[in-house]
């Protein structure tokens, strides 16, 4: 059942939550109001302090799958999970897969998520056929890329504000099975993940790499790069054996000692190097979602993740920057992950993913120190002319959001008159 | 690939349940009193491998279309292996106390219904010579306690009513199963606080096919309320007349 926390667990607000199960239910009348589909959000996009969270996870049939096309609609609350499950046996994928599959289509709209084949593929919007829009007037807008297009490009990284949406139709990509063939190869520094994202992405559906932020001085920048294509295999799938953290230790086993550890025997271990290597779709595309409830492991207070993006021309430049930065200030991070995009345009008016280079770090939530770290990495990613990613952030300043998306003034005109999120009311604050 | 009756189909444990058969493709025949509902819930099984999702516009307290109800699911259908009967409201106790009226439109609903219903199905079974007949009853139906003694009574003739009728069909080769769900966390009961007692719809939905398939006579779903219907009818009333359960 739904919480009303977001993934980071922090911050934490008081809402009142009411579940829309059906997708013929009125909205509530009153405001402001927000749809909060399955929490995987880590900032407050998907929280409404002092609101009203409308909870989606029941909203979660099909309506229509065809096999021969690979067009399915469904309701917005179905998890991408779920449609895995149901058309991977029939040979086809969401076209776009989060680093995690327990979304939902409305959440993966809603903040325009992307993968590891952003160079290929784009945006989660860049295949969606078209959506149902409810409003809180009671109107109901039928938008695709041909029909209200501007509502389309309003509501695809819309960050839910511009009504509840209520069904999608969305174009699947045909897969020859469950298995992806690739490799993994160490890199030293950042130039050679340059070169080897260049060398790649031509040849590569998937390609993405981790980096060991702990690493300074001469070692600064090094990681696995990790890139694959999908095969055709006949081999039994691995047992699915998914973890739980079952509770959250009070104190968190996230230490500077413990990341730097975890990130030596990372980089070192033999898996990292793999000429011909051969993986199951669901470790591959969702490392994630073998511990289920992870975001636990970093206490009660939560943690942050800062997930920018830097302009290809600066990227060079700012990246080491930053990885001193996050060395030089002790608060490691476990996951770092390093992905060039392509230059496929998103659709979405506030979409995050553009021409660039992404990097993505986790922070445990120590408070005044980290926030600093935080803000000092914005100033790295304002100079370079970047932008961080709103589905991730809890605390970016509305000087740098109203920088990064310059849009925003457009979509006020789009946004329901009685919806609204605690991230929204942030970051369009005047300063 | 079994065909089944569902009532009450747009109910959160009928729409689990309905989906566990939609995969293994099973062809189902939906009653309930929405045809929207209905129909977005049929389009879904169908996606999810139901052989056939038809829908069919009926409110409980119409017993006197139970019979067309009947037919025409058979006439879909082309014939009836199983029918679970999943429909029910939570009587609101306080309005039950001061309205006679209300107790007996719940009594309706919640009991008198389900006996017109498996009367009719009985019938239908025991002249065809097989089937299975599952209703959702309730724990609560195992005593009455003053919080909701209107929902539960109307339980407790339901449980009462299976079990006569499991025994009278019983050598036919005809099974009557009762179900009896703990703390279902669905819009139903969507206003109440939940705690570690409370199970998902789908568990419940897991439970009852498993149940339907092998003819069990009652379960309890979560099983763990099995011994917790115990020690509550095992209370003796010198001390249950004092709780304020």
């Amino acid at each position: 059942m739904s919480t009303g926390v977001s993934w980071g667990r922090w911050p934490r607000y008081d809402q009142r939550l009411i579940p829309i199960t059906n997708r013929y239910q009125p909205l509530p009348p009153a405001g402001p109001m927000l749809v909060f589909g399955n929490g995987r959000s880590y900032g407050d996009v998907c929280l409404n302090a002092e609101g009203t969270l409308l909870t989606t996870r029941s909203l979660d049939r099909f309506i229509s799958f065809d096999a021969a096309s690979g067009v399915l609609e469904c309701e917005a609350g179905v998890l991408l999970s779920e449609i895995i499950a149901l058309t991977l046996p029939r040979g086809w994928l969401p076209a776009v897969t989060p680093g995690t599959a327990l979304v939902t289509v409305g959440g993966a709209i809603a903040n325009d998520v992307h993968g590891k084949n952003h160079h290929r593929a784009g945006s989660f919007g860049n295949h969606l056929l078209g959506f149902e829009l409810r409003r809180s007037s009671g109107e109901t807008l039928r938008c695709a890329p041909d029909q209200h297009a501007d509502w389309f490009a309003a509501t695809i990284g819309g960050l839910g504000l511009t009504g509840m949406i209520s069904t999608a139709r969305l174009q699947l990509r045909r897969v020859p099975g469950e298995w992806i063939a690739g490799d993994s190869q160490r890199f030293d520094n950042l130039q050679e993940f340059f070169a080897l994202a260049a060398q790649s992405d031509a040849a590569y559906e998937y390609t993405v790499a981790w980096l060991d932020c702990t690493a300074s001085g001469g070692k600064l920048g090094r990681g696995v790069f990790i890139r694959g294509n999908h095969v055709q295999h006949d081999a039994r799938p691995p047992r699915a054996r998914s973890l739980r953290l079952p509770l959250t230790p009070p104190l968190s086993p996230v230490t500077g000692l413990s990341v730097r550890l975890f990130n030596e025997l990372y980089f070192h271990r033999p898996a990292a190097q793999q000429a011909r290597a051969l993986w199951h779709y669901q470790p591959f595309l969702f490392p994630l979602d073998r511990l289920l409830d992870w975001n636990r492991l970093y206490g009660p207070r939560g943690f942050f993740q800062y997930q920018c993006l830097l302009p290809g021309t600066e990227a060079a430049t700012a990246l080491p920057e930053m990885l001193r930065r996050v060395a030089r200030s002790r608060q490691a991070s476990f996951l770092v992950v390093l992905k060039q995009f392509g230059n496929l345009p998103s659709l979405g008016l506030l979409s995050f993913a553009r021409p660039g280079v992404t990097l993505a770090l986790d922070f445990p939530n120590r408070g005044e120190p980290t926030l600093q770290l935080l803000e000092s990495l914005d100033v790295i990613t304002r100079a370079a002319g970047g932008a961080v990613y709103p589905a991730k952030d809890a605390r970016m300043a509305a000087q740098s959001f109203q920088q990064y998306f310059p849009a925003w003034r457009q979509l006020q005109d789009y946004i329901d008159p009685k919806f609204s999120s605690s991230f929204w009311r942030r970051v369009t604050r005047s300063w | 690939m079994q065909r089944i009756l569902i009532v009450g189909a747009t109910s959160a444990i009928a729409e689990a349940t309905a989906r566990l058969f939609a995969c293994r493709g099973d062809a189902l025949f939906l009653a309930g009193r929405s045809i929207e509902r209905l129909q977005a819930i049929a389009e879904d099984l169908k996606v999810r491998g139901a052989k056939l999702a038809d829908t069919f516009v009926h409110d409980a307290r119409d017993f006197e279309r139970i019979p067309a109800l009947l037919r025409t699911a058979i006439e879909h259908l082309g014939g009836l292996d199983a029918a679970l009967i999943a429909h029910g409201t939570l009587s609101d106790q306080t309005a039950c106390q001061s309205s006679v009226e209300q107790l007996r439109e719940d009594f309706d609903v919640n009991a008198l219904s389900v006996m017109a219903l498996c009367t009719n199905l009985a019938n239908q079974l025991e002249s065809q010579g097989h089937g299975v007949i599952a209703v959702i009853s309730s724990v609560a139906g195992d005593r009455g306690r003053r919080s909701n003694y209107v929902y539960a009574s109307a339980k407790a003739a339901v449980t009462a009513f299976t079990s006569g009728l499991r025994q009278r069909l019983y050598p036919l080769g005809i099974r009557v199963v009762t179900i009896k769900p703990g703390l279902v966390s669905t819009p139903m009961t969507a206003t109440f606080k939940k705690g570690a007692l409370w199970a998902m719809p789908a568990s419940v939905a897991a439970d009852i096919v498993r149940a339907m398939d092998s003819g069990k006579a009652v379960i309890y779903t979560p099983w763990f309320w099995r011994p917790i219907m115990w020690i509550i009818r095992s209370a003796p009333e010198t001390l249950f007349r004092r709780l304020r359960l």
